[in-house]
């Protein structure tokens, strides 16, 4: 019988990358900073995922899509996709490429600093302009807000700062 | 958790188990009466934003759901659906009708009652909320923790709301005025915890009553201060204490309506 091939993390987290926002195809669960553990067993692989908000909807494709991808791997033989709220998923999770990907969608990235009133700002998606109103802090899903750019007449959509500290 | 579960008296488990119902029934039942303004709120901005907020309500309750039936108290999905009213520990502010008339026919909802439950109840769920991040059940401080950050922009909206329509029209001060002497009629059970209450200070899970009872008044001081009205009163005793699974008719109507598709197959995979 032959010594069956041990998993790689590498080669899981390579898988990870194809797995996309179910919305956003150009964002991976690695870019949102999603992905917090992966340990394997044998041939059996865990994957822990955090979510980005609790009442996602897209939580069980997500799931399913993460099991699916891990699966395609023939040395693995189980996957297990759990997803836990401790450490708390927050938006300065979502990677370097997160922000360039979320970019390429048309949705602004979350920003990175807050002022000091705990307010925040976010350029224009599509032509950077800081001049843009915000329409709905809440958008088409949890994670999302609604602005309007001044200069360039769009509306665009951004990722919801998301912190421990408010 | 299994470790700190094997050394957990029967009474600590009780008042964990107790408390999360709590939790879990009073954000389900805040939920679905959200979203029972689907389509119906002022302007399309809300429909979204509200509709949102009940979606994040429904997943803290869903997850609460789950700290139960990692507790043994049963499959989540069932402990939403199927328990009876005299089972739910939700309060009686969270399961009052939106109003007059049904969703499906001639609602005649009030939205100065549900900005005002909302933002109201909104600021409890804070106030808890801060004290559940130093719970003495380690798996219910971690979720508090990611609840907090979600609650943020809740308790944002339905503020920005209450101040604005307070500060508005004649009719819309009054409106507001007549729906905050409804919300507070029903506030007495808000803070309480039933017949746990000793259990569930005694083992530190959160703090106690009568200070997140003063808590919650100081947080909307300075609003109430800023509108030059007065805070209102949290009455002593109630009629009906909804942690002690007494309710109003409405419970029973809520559940036969969000139970209906469930009961249709229990053992449907959504």
């Amino acid at each position: 019988m032959a010594v069956s091939e041990s998993v790689s993390i590498d080669r899981i987290y390579e898988m990870l990358v194809t797995v996309k926002d179910p919305e956003i195809d150009t964002v991976s669960i690695i870019d949102l900073g999603m992905v917090e553990e992966v340990t394997t067993s044998g041939n059996s692989v865990k994957v822990v995922l955090l979510p980005t908000f609790l009442g996602c909807p897209a939580l069980e494709i997500i799931k399913k899509n993460t099991m699916d991808a891990v699966k395609q791997l023939p040395e693995v033989e189980d996957v297990d996709v759990e997803f836990v709220f401790h450490p708390p998923w927050t938006s300065d999770r979502i990677t370097e490429a997160g922000h360039v990907n979320l970019r390429a969608f048309g949705i602004a990235p979350p920003p990175r600093y807050f002022q000091e009133d705990g307010s925040w700002h976010v350029d224009c998606a599509y032509c950077g302009s800081t001049y843009v109103t915000m329409e709905n802090i809440f958008g088409p899903t949890a994670c999302r807000s609604i602005l309007y750019c001044k200069s360039c007449k769009n509306v665009f959509e951004a990722m919801k700062p998301v912190s421990t500290l408010m | 958790m299994s470790a700190s579960e094997n050394v957990m008296s029967a009474e600590e488990k009780e008042a964990i188990t107790s408390l999360l119902f709590q939790l879990a029934d009073d954000d389900f039942l805040f939920a679905y009466r959200g979203s029972e303004w689907l389509g119906l709120a002022p302007h399309i901005e809300e429909d979204v934003a509200s509709s949102s907020i009940s979606q994040d309500s429904m997943g803290h309750a869903a997850m609460y759901y789950k700290l139960l039936e990692e507790l043994g108290a049963g499959n989540a999905d069932e402990l939403a659906h199927s328990r009876e009213a005299n089972e739910r520990r939700n309060s009686i502010l969270t399961e009052r009708v939106n109003g007059e008339g049904v969703y499906m026919e001639t609602p005649k909802f009030d939205w100065a009652y549900q900005v005002v439950r909302s933002y109201f109840y909104t600021q409890a769920k804070k106030v808890k909320i801060d004290s559940l991040c130093q719970s003495s059940y380690r798996p219910l401080a971690e979720a508090a923790v990611k609840v907090r950050i979600e609650l943020y922009y809740h308790r944002l909206h339905w503020e920005t709301w209450f101040k604005q329509l307070l500060s508005s029209t004649d009719e819309a001060k009054k409106r507001m005025n007549e729906a905050i002497t409804l919300v507070m009629n029903d506030f007495g059970d808000m803070f309480s915890f039933g017949n746990q209450k000793q259990a569930i200070e005694k083992y530190k899970l959160i703090d106690s009553e009568e200070i997140l009872k003063d808590r919650w008044i100081a947080s909307i001081e300075s609003v109430f201060a800023a509108l030059q009205m007065d805070v209102p009163t949290i009455p002593e005793t109630v009629t009906n204490n909804g942690r002690n699974g007494e309710h109003t008719v409405d419970l029973n109507e809520a559940l036969l309506t969000l139970s209906a598709v469930y009961k249709v197959d229990p053992v449907a995979s959504w």
